[in-house]
């Protein structure tokens, strides 16, 4: 997918500011970089937001382990990012044939569970869902939140993707207005941090690495210990830094980049949008293959209903099913997709992670091959 | 129902309170941004906002930031990165060849032709070959593996990486980490954050902050009663002492590496700042391999380097690397995955690093105005390195050793009794009463001594000599006039 045109344009002349003085480049453009270039001093967050917030919440070594209760299924570098501070992962299950909605029973059950062998105290939530796709909506939100108050969870939101929605009739709302929109009760006590980020935006750029958090409610003598550690990862890439406020104050009307830019995100959404449907109606037509709408994100996340054969094969090369057919799938076709168990799924249940944010040619590409593929490992004609 | 309200106990208060967070974190420190800091932001809100002070502007001379003081990034460097960017610009007239032909290669090497994709978790492969390179060209011919090159988000993510993988054990078994007193205090902080043991040795300041091995073995053997020493940090050149070792005594901290069985981490982020007379840096993986294969094929080292200092100064694109040196090779998969957790280091920053390792050569468009760039501010910094041991060395109270290399002087500061009583009584560290003062009389922003550890019953601080020259004598006097001035409020 290309770049947003203003977001590298002003990124460029913030770079090289010789090229203030291109009059090719839009009057926008170099007003902006001008600003951000005078205001090269500011306050930094840490690429590694989540790991500060994790950090601060995990317990002495020795002692009993806090947890962290995360979708199943999840964003995969989590386990690890969980691990590395020594913290727990109390995973709870997301409803397949609900389109991957919350469950709260299964909340309460894993709490409780988890009650036994370390000390929950926050939870993680996805939304719109890696890799899920999910949405939650308004209802949803409310009951997640009267959850974390009553049982005393920080709540941890992921909303990176809140601006890839595009399922009908489903909008994004932030916790954070969810929240404050319960009033006092609520508004003055939940803790909860919320983040966002360059990377899954329509902005797509990831290889900038930046993000920020918001800080609801928290401490504010532990609010201290967030700025000590995020110091100690001095700041956050200012390239990263600048994209972001770009995202955050996109040109307005009447600005010269205006219609560009707007062209340029909307080809983006509605790219995303399409092919997220194309996608999905063709994979639920497959045979052995069942996927459930994306309302949001980047991704969808078919289930595969494998034959018993390939099952057995995956046992004898002790590897997880969903695994092998990636496996077969890259060598076969070149094709490279995320395999289910690394999302968390333990429930003997196998999936696909397919990213659609792809210029509609390759993804007719990769479903074709895809197709193909799977269409021959459900007659048998696949190799061993 | 909560257990809370099931025992029928009303539970308010926060979930997250200092009492129930992480205590390692509590632990954790960082000077160089601490309390100080914090005024001084404090204090430029309130000139802006027209507060009357004694001084119009705060000069933040207590961290390392080249560009923040004045100092101009490298056009060429600028160049490429813009042309990054925006690739649109490769059509613009503007722009030299070689900057093109550099940009299009990294291009050519991103996801997409993008440096907005994620890259490689170790970084980009091209840009790992660059690296290699110029360390065999540094270390004259000494070969160096891509595969051993871990691109990262400013060196302090290596170190902080590698720090990861070494700590480990309970107790009596808890891995201990030399480093030197002084330190930057990203290695204390880190290790607080790890829950791992300090141990400290000291740079012998009447011997310009050298290194001695006597030293070494002292803290070590006292070490072992307590935790099981495994690393031994060094950053060379010295932060915040400037000192920049010599061969021997290279030589002599490798030996007592191998002797002792230590891992060496070696940071060497200012192998480009060295400016006393004799001084020369030398790469801790040249010398190792030079000691012959005793030595080079077992000896576990990471050596540090990052795009923050030298002459590029651009420590906001966060570009850094680390080569690591006969490590385990299931610990180096281990390393794989670890550095895999956080994606990849920022793609600009891994393009600032090409451009590092790889600049313009001799019969390039671009050669004489970057060789001039870079020889200016190495000149200027080591102009104002003499300036500043000369000056501070005028007022009685003041010592300073000569600044060899890096881009600080530590000197030392003779506090009056009463002062210290005063501090003491305050519960605040002397030099911090100090430089506290200093900031509210003069505006001028540097970091205590305590931040970074010294012998007991000594201060000092840590001051940069970024300011533009003129600046910097200007800041020089008006802290010589300000100690005299403490040193008498207190006698």
């Amino acid at each position: 997918m290309k770049p947003v045109s203003f977001v590298r344009q002003v990124l460029a002349v913030c770079l090289y500011p010789e090229l203030l003085k291109d009059n090719q480049l839009p009057l926008d453009v170099r007003q902006r970089a001008q600003r951000l270039l005078q205001a090269c001093d500011g306050d930094s967050v840490g690429e590694d937001w989540k790991k500060v917030v994790v950090k601060l919440l995990a317990g002495v070594e020795g002692e009993i382990q806090t947890g962290v209760l995360t979708p199943t299924p999840g964003p995969h570098t989590l386990p690890k990012l969980l691990d590395e501070c020594g913290v727990t992962m109390v995973p709870y299950q997301l409803m397949e044939d609900q389109g991957w909605a919350l469950d709260l029973d299964d909340l309460h059950r894993a709490l409780m569970v988890a009650r036994g062998h370390c000390n929950p105290r926050a939870i993680y939530i996805s939304n719109p869902g890696n890799p899920t796709g999910h949405v939650q909506d308004r209802k949803s939100i409310e009951e997640v939140i009267q959850f974390a108050a009553a049982e005393r969870l920080l709540l941890l939101v992921d909303e990176v993707y809140q601006e890839s929605v595009h399922g009908q009739g489903r909008e994004f709302i932030s916790y954070k207005k969810v929240l404050f929109e319960m009033g006092k009760e609520y508004s003055e006590t939940v803790e909860m941090v919320s983040f966002h980020s360059v990377s899954s935006a329509s902005f797509g750029e990831c290889g900038l690495r930046a993000g920020y958090m918001e800080v609801v409610n928290m401490d504010p003598e532990v609010m201290h210990y967030v700025e000590t550690l995020l110091c100690t990862n001095i700041c956050a890439p200012v390239t990263g830094q600048l994209a972001l406020d770009l995202m955050a104050n996109p040109p307005k009307p009447g600005d010269s980049s205006y219609d560009t830019y707007t062209q340029e995100l909307v080809l983006i959404r509605t790219t995303l949008s399409q092919n997220a449907r194309r996608a999905q109606e063709f994979l639920n037509d497959l045979p052995g293959m069942s996927c459930q709408s994306a309302m949001g994100g980047i991704y969808l996340y078919p289930r595969l209903h494998l034959p018993s054969e390939i099952i057995e094969q995956a046992k004898k090369s002790e590897v997880e099913p969903d695994v092998l057919y990636c496996q077969r799938l890259l060598e076969g076709e070149g094709v490279l997709v995320g395999a289910g168990c690394q999302y968390g799924e333990k429930t003997g249940k196998h999936h696909l992670r397919l990213c659609t944010l792809v210029p509609p040619d390759t993804l007719d590409e990769v479903l074709a091959r895809l197709g193909s593929f799977h269409l021959r490992l459900m007659s048998g004609t696949t190799s061993a | 129902m909560s257990q809370q309200a099931v025992n029928g106990v009303q539970s308010r208060g926060k979930v997250l309170t200092l009492d129930n967070m992480n205590p390692n974190v509590k632990q954790v420190y960082y000077a160089v941004r601490g309390p100080i800091v914090q005024r001084a932001v404090q204090i430029e809100k309130e000139l802006k906002e027209g507060v009357k002070k004694p001084f119009t502007e705060v000069i933040k001379a207590n961290i390392g930031d080249a560009h923040a003081m004045g100092q101009k990034p490298i056009t060429f460097l600028r160049q490429v990165l813009a042309l990054c960017s925006y690739p649109e610009l490769l059509e613009d007239t503007k722009f030299p060849e070689d900057a093109k032909k550099r940009a299009r290669r990294i291009l050519d090497a991103c996801g997409g032709h993008s440096i907005g994709a994620y890259s490689a978790s170790q970084g980009i492969e091209c840009i790992r070959q660059d690296v290699a390179r110029y360390i065999e060209k540094r270390d004259g011919g000494i070969s160096s593996d891509p595969d051993n090159i871990f691109l990262s988000t400013g060196a302090s993510d290596a170190i902080v990486t590698i720090l990861k993988l070494l700590v480990c054990g309970e107790g009596r078994d808890r891995t201990g980490v030399m480093i030197s007193i002084p330190q930057y205090p990203l290695y204390s902080a880190a290790l607080a954050d790890l829950g791992a043991v300090q141990i400290n040795y000291y740079l012998d300041e009447d011997k310009c902050w050298g290194l001695d091995v006597t030293e070494l073995k002292r803290s070590l053997n006292a070490a072992r009663q307590h935790c099981n020493p495994r690393v031994l940090c060094i950053i060379n050149p010295g932060n915040p002492t400037g000192q920049v070792q010599s061969r021997q005594c290279i030589e002599d901290v490798i030996r007592f590496a191998k002797e002792e069985h230590l891992f060496l981490m070696a940071d060497e982020v200012y192998q480009d700042n060295v400016y006393a007379e004799g001084c020369e840096f030398h790469s801790f993986k040249k010398v190792l391999f030079e000691m012959g294969p005793e030595y080079s094929n077992t000896v576990e080292m990471a050596s540090f380097h990052s795009t923050s200092k030298c002459y590029m100064g651009e420590c906001g694109f966060r570009g850094g690397y680390m080569e690591i040196i006969n490590m385990d090779p299931e610990v180096k998969a281990q390393l794989i995955k670890l550095v895999s957790v956080r994606l990849c280091p920022p793609v600009p920053g891994q393009a600032l690093l090409d451009l590092v390792v790889n600049p313009p050569q001799p019969d390039e468009p671009s050669y004489a105005t970057f060789m001039k760039e870079r020889t200016a501010v190495l000149a200027a910094l080591a102009e104002k390195a003499k300036i500043t041991e000369q000056i501070f060395n005028t007022v009685p109270g003041i010592t300073c050793n000569p600044v060899q290399g890096a881009m600080y002087t530590f000197p030392r500061i003779t506090l009056p009794q009463k002062a210290i009583d005063k501090a003491k009584a305050e519960d605040q560290a002397p030099d911090m009463l100090y430089c506290m003062r200093l900031l509210e009389e003069e505006g001028i922003c540097l970091v205590p001594g305590s931040g970074f550890g010294q012998r007991e019953g000594t201060f000092h601080f840590r001051m940069t000599i970024l300011p533009p020259t003129e600046k910097l004598k200007i800041v020089l006097q008006k802290i010589s006039a300000f100690h005299l001035r403490f040193t008498q409020e207190f006698s």
